[in-house]
This record gives C-alpha cells, sequence and structure tokens, in this order.
C-alpha cells in the first residue's frame, strides 16, 4: 500500500461552488479506497487550520449557498479517519495568525521537520 | 442614470474562488441598481453550460437532495432573475472562440455568443471596467 503525503498550498479554490476543497476531498476518497494518506497545509492554506471561520451566508442571485465548506471541520473528519493533518508553523507564524486561533488537533510543524516528514512517506503529492 | 459595470472573467466553473467572487461583485452591482457587462472568456464560458448536473458526495456521505450542489449555470440564472427584478441590465457575452474549441456552447438562457469588439465597446461606454485574471 503506498503512503502519501498531500501537500495543499492554494486554498479555496472553488470551495462555495464545490462545497470543499477539491484537493482534501479526493485526498479523502482515496483514504476510502484503501490508501494511506496524510495532509501537510503550507502557504495560504494554513488557514485552512483555523478554527472561527465561518463561511455561511452568501448568496448569489437568487441563489443561498446552503451548505458551503468548512475546511477546519472536513480536516477533522479526515484526521478522526486516519488521515493525519499537519500545519507548517512558520507559515502560521508569518501570515500572522494566532497559534491559539488553529483547531488543536493538527500537528505544527517547522520548515526544518518537512525533510524528514517527507522520508515517512512514499509519495509526496505537492497539490 | 444608471451607472454601468463592465467585468471580464476567464476562470472555469469549480476550481477557483474568482469565479465566485466575480458572481458576488456582479450581484452586489446589480442589487445597487448598477448595469452590468460580462465578458466571459477562456475557462469562464463554462460557467453557463446547461448541460452541467448536480451530483451526491460519496466523501460527505450525502444524496444528491441533501449535498444540493450549487451549479454556477444555476448562479448566473440566479443573476438574471435579479437583474430583471431590479429593473437594470445583465448582459453576458460568451466569447465565441472559447466557446467553439471547448465544444461548451449548450447554455441556459440569457448569455450571448460575442468576442472582444463587445468587450471593448463597453470598455468604451461604461463608468469602471474590471478584469479577473486567472492564475
Amino acid at each position: 500500500m503506498a503512503k502519501i503525503l498531500c501537500i495543499v498550498e492554494t486554498p479555496y479554490r472553488g470551495t462555495q461552488e464545490e462545497h470543499d476543497d477539491a484537493t482534501l476531498w479526493v485526498t479523502h476518497a482515496l483514504k476510502k479506497a484503501g490508501g494511506e494518506m496524510g495532509v501537510l497545509l503550507r502557504g495560504n492554506a494554513v488557514n485552512y487550520a483555523v478554527s472561527a471561520q465561518d463561511p455561511s451566508g452568501v448568496v448569489i442571485g437568487k441563489f443561498p449557498i446552503e451548505h458551503p465548506a468548512y475546511p477546519q471541520k472536513d480536516l477533522l473528519k479526515m484526521q478522526e479517519a486516519g488521515i493525519p493533518v499537519r500545519v507548517v508553523r512558520e507559515d502560521v507564524e508569518e501570515r500572522g495568525i494566532p497559534l491559539k486561533s488553529l483547531v488543536g488537533d493538527f500537528e505544527l510543524v517547522s520548515n526544518g521537520d518537512l525533510a524528514g516528514l517527507f522520508s515517512q512517506y512514499d509519495q509526496v503529492w505537492h497539490w | 442614470m444608471a451607472k454601468t459595470l463592465t467585468i471580464s472573467i476567464m476562470d472555469p466553473p469549480y476550481e477557483s474562488a474568482n469565479s465566485t467572487t466575480s458572481m458576488r461583485i456582479i450581484d452586489t452591482a446589480i442589487r445597487k441598481g448598477m448595469n452590468v457587462n460580462v465578458f466571459a472568456f477562456e475557462g469562464a464560458v463554462s460557467l453557463t453550460v446547461k448541460d452541467q448536473k448536480p451530483h451526491p458526495n460519496p466523501v460527505h456521505g450525502t444524496s444528491v437532495e441533501e449535498e444540493k450542489h450549487p451549479l454556477t449555470k444555476d448562479l448566473v440564472a440566479g443573476l438574471f432573475e435579479l437583474a430583471k427584478e431590479k429593473g437594470v441590465k445583465l448582459d453576458w457575452v460568451n466569447c465565441g472562440l472559447c466557446v467553439d474549441e471547448r465544444g461548451a456552447g449548450n447554455w441556459i438562457d440569457g448569455p450571448r455568443r460575442g468576442g472582444p469588439p463587445d468587450l471593448y465597446k463597453w470598455v468604451e461606454e461604461s463608468d469602471a471596467t474590471l478584469v479577473v485574471p486567472t492564475k
């Protein structure tokens, strides 16, 4: 069984239209298909770990978005399903995001730890 | 006299926050009583394709009905409806060359076929023009 780490860097791509992040979605789908998956949030995607984000209330024309994407909740479900979620600490800090605002269940990793993390996986997919 | 906004978009549906943001800007302009011209080219011509279908979400464990997937063709149809209700004009041009190369010519009611000359004409006539680039 291939062990695959998915690095997510570009967030909020069509998430209102899709009801989820496509990269996280396919990662979860691959897990359900039998893959051993992991997620690393880096760059702007570290915002997916912010616990208080709320995308509700959007109406376009006559169409309310009734089930918007809550990436932090999707990531928690993924972690519960056995997909470890890690977040690059430096990318959080340089954006001025308070560490205490993140979902506490996700592991913070430093840039210096990434090579070791990558070595734990057979494949690393940088989306 | 109502002001007119021209907006040029090029991202395909379901792949970028640019599409959602653009539609929210169009929505807001209409609600404020502005006429809006939309020039959709490249991937954005697929926003209005009639054959879009909602789907269940096996990862969410939801049926088609539960998922209530917002299709971009429905969002755009709602913008046309809103414009009619507000008494302003929404003119939506899909670039014909972009449509042909994608085979994306079966649209909902509302958009019309055109090209860059339409955009240029609108730029001359509008109070403001906003281009939304893709990345």
